[in-house]
């Protein structure tokens, strides 16, 4: 990889050879706001909103801005900053952003940069057209096109993560919008509610359907752990409110997932907050369950599992193990049958 | 996995053969359709269903099911007589060759289109000359390759072809097993299997057993190899098992020939299972012990590709539940084992000194890097593809397989095949996806796919309740009226306990695996209202 050096805000750093000025800013924790970026798709070069300027003159979009030797790079001045509150107030008179009623209020990209660059507020344009609003059609998503600022990125992430090229734009201009397949409602349409879209939403025109009503965004703990379902092992950032109920899941960027989820893996996680959940040892007794304390139940095990073994042997006890319990689990488990009840009899469903 | 997940943009080509990758790794068929879709790289496709992937295929093969082997000898059949194969690597990286080239060569296109059930030979010769072309293709599979009688067959055979074509232990190539659950990688590396130790370590051997006795302060181990699962069930009603210990598992509704597996677990004396819901096999139980969900949990998983990840503590627990490890931990401490694990990383820490491809994998490293076994120390930064340089034995070895059909064929009484699997919205047997909102609405109950041919034959219309029978049972299912499958033969995914596709499929297993012949049995399929 060839190595190339540039200044960026007066600071020296390195990139390599076909990297784009933003991708090496952030790397060096330069933070130069942008909207329809995102490191997961490929470059769209449309929002206007990561400009910089390019050795004093030109103003490009650095997303799309390959570096080179020497480069010097202005990450923000007046004119910038002048052109970046434009654009914002462009798309704000565009739509309809009430922050209050949007799912994505306190974790909305466009909100921060709003925030950032104080805009004052803006009045809407006489030519904006209300849009499609639909909270119903798709258990999955929710959607709310008057927040949509055109970004694109729900576009590129069905096209080019999910890959199943639900969404895309139609019509031109003002009268652009989004729309699931030949027009239908996403719920009607052949999306397969990955949530991929809604994750890369930098506002809420599109976002999941279970977080509403479950607490707002700044009053959750994201903490990553490992899909349950099948062998991809995808790490997801789990968030839960106060409540300890789970809100949402998200694809995290540093598995082996690269931050995509399938359906399974964003919301098929209800069951462990189910009223069947197990709670307390039952011990059959005449023919039902009764509950009974752990103590009462682990003994009765140990005195049945000593019985049976001095009775019929060791090999008259087997155990299955299980390919959804950890390496710790799994590894005691066997350890237990082998050192303990003294056989080899223990499997799990790797064949199943 | 051979390779790795993150090297599917490294490979000009996937065979993929026996996954329905889309739909039970739908993250991993993602990566693939991009790859094809986007970015023009080739992909053959060879299942018994027109799954999604077949949609973008350069070729698409719709065998008959249990078929595999025929195929893919036909495809070295082409390779070895048009000499495409890649000859320098077959002689300087592998044994066994001239043997196996004797079986192919009777598997000529015209032969095995016969056996497979294909109409265009000639499709055979230009994939394997395309397969050929594509340096290099990554061959991917799932348990449509394993769930035969002559499942280890199965996947010699794709051994066979990707040596053959020079595709093992570069990366972007591969053998690339998908795996199921998400820890059945590391259940097995850690020994939750009835012959070996951790990491494989065969129970049989006396250095072993003496390895072990040492490491656990123990002098009981036995040398013999134990029971597999379904032969705990046989021996179970044969009266030697007496006390099963479940730890998970569900086995009334994942294994063969359900009624068989229910008369074995009431034939115990004594039944313990230890799971999050009283499933269709607790049951059974005469305890039932309450854990934690994984989202209440911390410890390590291994996935697909061997990398082992840091599960975490998202939730609390709920009521009384514990950890798995502690229950076992308490029921070996009144047996008298003197154990004192304080947390999953001190049983992590054992491990990783009895389980040499796991010694340098720490919580630590787990947590904040790639690290995907072997990783025999903490200087040493993990696999990412097996098989670099040399094989693990030395030389790649050739195994010559010939094509032997499933256990049991179609005939008079049964004409029909049925093959199971998984389906995108729902997962094994149901007992989570089912109590999942989104999942469960997507996909309530279960469905038997019928080709319209059969249909019409029948008189059988989309939504219409029939009757299903094989020579194990018979259950009454929805029909679903598709082009998937072929005539003659019908799908039921087997998530559904109210109509249960494992209550007709047939417990015969491969004899060396074990594993049972989920993919194929025959059935006979009977409208209701007349």
């Amino acid at each position: 990889m060839e190595t190339i050096s540039l200044i960026i805000d007066g600071k020296k750093v390195h990139g390599e050879k076909g990297q784009t000025v933003l991708e090496v800013a952030l790397k060096n924790g330069i933070n130069i706001p942008y909207l329809c970026y995102h490191p997961k798709i490929s470059k769209t070069g449309a929002c206007r909103i990561c400009l910089v300027r390019i050795n004093g003159v030109a103003l490009k979009a650095s997303c799309v801005e390959p570096i080179s030797e020497g480069m010097e790079v202005v990450t923000e001045d007046d004119e910038i900053i002048k052109i970046r509150k434009f654009v914002l107030e462009l798309l704000l008179s565009d739509g309809d952003h009430n922050c209050l009623y949007c799912d994505a209020n306190g974790a909305c990209e466009f909100q921060s940069l709003v925030q950032r660059y104080s805009i004052e507020e803006i009045k809407p344009s006489k030519t904006r057209i209300p849009k499609e609003i639909d909270y119903e059609s798709s258990n999955a998503l929710r959607r709310n096109e008057n927040r949509c600022i055109l970004c694109g990125r729900c576009v590129k992430a069905c096209k080019e993560i999910q890959v199943s090229n639900v969404w895309s734009f139609a019509e031109r201009g003002s009268q652009t919008h989004l729309v699931a397949d030949d027009g239908k409602k996403i719920g009607e349409s052949s999306c397969v509610k990955c949530g991929t879209c809604a994750q890369l939403c930098p506002t809420g025109a599109l976002t999941l359907q279970p977080v509403k009503g479950r607490g707002a965004n700044w009053e959750l703990t994201a903490i990553p752990s490992i899909c349950i379902y099948c062998g991809v092992g995808c790490k997801i950032d789990f968030y839960k409110n106060k409540d300890n109920i789970l809100v949402k899941a998200m694809g995290n960027y540093t598995g082996p997932n690269n931050g995509h989820l399938c359906v399974k893996g964003r919301f098929g996680f209800d069951f462990v907050h189910s009223d069947k959940r197990l709670k307390k040892p039952l011990i059959k007794k005449k023919g039902s369950f009764e509950e009974a304390e752990w103590d009462e139940a682990l003994d009765l095990i140990a005195s049945k599992l000593i019985e049976i073994k001095e009775k019929y042997g060791p090999d008259s006890i087997a155990a299955l193990s299980s390919a959804k319990c950890t390496n710790e689990e799994n590894y005691l488990l066997q350890k237990f049958v082998r050192s303990v009840i003294g056989t080899n009899n223990i499997d799990h469903c790797a064949r199943l | 996995m051979t390779n790795s997940i993150r090297e599917i943009p490294l490979s000009e080509g996937f065979f993929v053969i026996g996954s329905n990758t889309t739909e039970n790794h739908p993250v991993i068929g993602s990566m693939i359709k991009n790859e094809v879709i986007n970015k023009g790289k080739k992909l053959i496709v060879v299942d018994p269903r027109r799954i999604e992937l077949a949609r973008y295929a350069d070729f698409y093969f719709q065998i008959k099911p249990g078929t595999n082997i025929a195929i893919l000898n036909g495809f070295m059949h082409v390779l070895i007589k048009e000499n495409l194969y890649d000859k320098e690597y077959v002689h300087s990286r592998c044994e066994g060759f001239e043997e196996m080239a004797h079986v192919i060569e009777k598997y000529t296109p015209e032969y095995v289109a016969q056996i497979c059930g294909l109409d265009n030979p000639e499709d055979i010769v230009e994939a394997a000359r395309l397969m050929a072309r594509l340096k290099p293709m990554a061959l991917y599979y799932s348990m449509g390759i394993t769930q035969f009688v002559s499942g280890v067959n199965g996947v010699k055979s794709t051994a066979n072809l990707q040596m053959l074509l020079g595709n093992v232990g570069i990366p972007g190539g591969g053998v690339n097993p998908l795996r199921g659950q998400n820890n059945v990688q590391g259940a097995c590396d850690m020994g939750a299997l009835p012959n070996t130790y951790p990491a494989y370590q065969p129970v049989a051997s006396i250095e072993n057993k003496a390895k072990f006795e040492a490491a656990w302060g123990v002098s009981n181990l036995s040398t013999t190899p134990g029971l597999t699962l379904l032969e705990m069930f046989n021996h179970a009603i044969e009266g030697n098992i007496k006390a099963i210990y479940a730890m998970g598992e569900n086995p009334v509704m994942s294994d063969p020939n359900q009624k068989h597996v229910i008369e074995a677990l009431k034939s115990l004396e004594f039944f313990v299972v230890q799971d999050i819901f009283l499933t269709e096999t607790a049951q059974y139980a005469h305890v039932v012990l309450p854990v934690r969900s994984f989202l209440e949990k911390e410890g390590t998983v291994t996935n697909t590709e061997r990398r082992v990840q840091l599960m975490h503590k998202v939730l609390p627990p709920v009521g009384d539940a514990k950890d798995d490890w502690w229950v076992i931990q308490e029921v070996a401490r009144r047996m008298g084992a003197n154990w004192n694990y304080k947390t999953s990383e001190d049983i992590f820490e054992e491990i990783r000194k009895v389980t040499p491809s796991y010694g340098g994998v720490t919580y630590k490293r787990a947590e904040y890097e790639i690290i995907q076994w072997p990783c025999p120390s903490e200087d040493h930064p993990g696999t990412q593809f097996l098989h670099k340089d040399k094989f693990t034995r030395g030389l790649g070895l050739f195994t010559p397989i010939d094509y032997t059909p499933p256990a049991e064929d179609a005939d008079f009484e049964y004409p029909m095949i049925l093959t199971t699997g998984r389906i995108l919205y729902h997962f094994h047997t149901g007992t989570m996806t089912r109590k999942s909102k989104v999942l469960d609405e997507n996909v309530r109950e279960g469905y038997v796919e019928v080709n319209p041919i059969d249909a019409q034959n029948y008189n059988i219309e989309n939504g219409e309740v029939i009757s299903i029978s094989s020579r194990r049972g018979s259950i009454r299912i929805k029909a679903r009226i598709t082009n998937t499958v072929k005539p003659n033969t019908v799908f039921i995914p087997f998530h559904f306990f109210e109509a249960c596709a494992n209550v007709l499929t047939i417990d015969a297993v491969d004899p060396i695996s074990k594993i049972p012949e989920y993919k194929v049995c025959a059935c006979r399929i009977e409208k209701i209202n007349l």
